[in-house]
């Protein structure tokens, strides 16, 4: 498996990403510039967190333009494991990959801490190491993660299991007070129907190693490694 | 050719919530005195200069543009777009 970590300019959680892949999972991974040729000799894709373009106009809509996005589609149509994280989630949502609007936090404030995440669909390409209903610990950063979509869209979303991971409490409940940005039905995270794009606002990135994380849990490094096929 | 200076302004489409826009009625106008103000919706102007041979082929230039690039993003959002003067 050979992974490419996408590099806008703007983006800051590309070097955590491909740390985790080459130093933690020894897996071979390389930063890729948004506007260099293709993606043929990879196996999978990582869109990273950041401020691709300073989020001008809205964030990530300058970036899904970028002609890196070419190959994200190819790969994504071919079936190939497309992630991004945060403002990769905000990327695929606005070049169409993925359904649905990421808006300014309820609170108008930029929201940094950890939270409580219920997987809600594991059987995605990222999320088979996961079982169905666990509480996950992670870590969010961002501005605009209200994640919308209109009534239809989200019947679509619920009707073809799209819906990957919630905001929820310490127990996994759903509650207002545990929904840190106002995302409708305290959506954290969608995919595709064919469940090999998957975006999320919260960072696996910076909850895979027992050092970095408060409870030294590291909850985010199933991701990368369902997304790698790798065993234990 | 002619240059023509069109607005896009770009706003949350009436349903959607624009906490921002709430939060200047509420916490500065109303709390202010201004008991007056019922609502306010905040938008994105982008004022833009177009070389065309009309205005009205300046307005359909810009048109596709803003459907073309996600110059705003019609899940949420409505534009509208218009000639000024200057």
């Amino acid at each position: 498996m050979r992974i490419a970590v996408i590099v806008y300019p703007g983006s800051n959680c590309d070097r955590d990403v491909h740390h985790v892949l080459t130093n933690v999972l020894k897996v071979e991974a390389d930063l890729v510039w948004h506007t260099d040729g293709n993606l043929k000799e990879y196996d999978g894709v990582v869109l990273p967190g950041g401020f691709s373009y300073g989020d001008y106009l809205r964030a990530g809509v300058i970036a899904a333009f970028s002609p890196i996005m070419r190959e994200v589609k190819r790969m994504a149509e071919e079936g190939k494991p497309v992630l991004g994280i945060c403002n990769g989630f905000q990327i695929l949502v606005e070049s169409g990959l993925l359904p649905g609007v990421l808006m300014r936090n309820v609170g108008l404030k930029f929201v940094c801490k950890w939270v409580n995440l219920r997987v809600e669909n594991n059987e995605t390409l990222f999320t088979k190491r996961y079982t169905q209903g666990q509480i996950l610990s992670m870590p969010i950063a961002h501005n605009e993660g209200r994640y919308y979509i209109d009534p239809d869209g989200l019947s679509e979303l619920k009707k073809h299991n799209q819906i990957v991971f919630r905001y929820v409490d310490a127990d996994g409940k759903l509650s207002e007070r545990a929904n840190p940005n106002g995302s409708l039905e305290a959506i954290a995270g969608v995919c595709n129907r064919r469940g090999n794009v998957l975006g999320l606002m919260p960072h696996p990135e910076r909850a895979s190693e027992p050092i970095l994380s408060p409870t030294g849990a590291t909850d985010g490094l199933e991701i990368f490694k369902s997304m790698l096929n790798l065993g234990d | 050719m002619p240059q023509f200076n069109i607005n896009v302004i770009i706003e949350n489409k009436p349903t959607i919530r624009d906490p921002e826009g709430e939060v200047i009625m509420r916490d500065l106008m109303v709390k202010n005195g201004y008991t007056q103000i019922k609502g306010v919706r905040t938008a994105k102007l982008l004022k833009i200069v177009v070389e065309a041979s009309s205005s009205q082929e300046a307005k359909q230039i810009v048109s596709k543009m803003c459907d073309e690039l996600r110059i705003y993003n019609p899940v949420v959002s409505i534009c509208s777009i218009e000639e000024t003067g200057a």
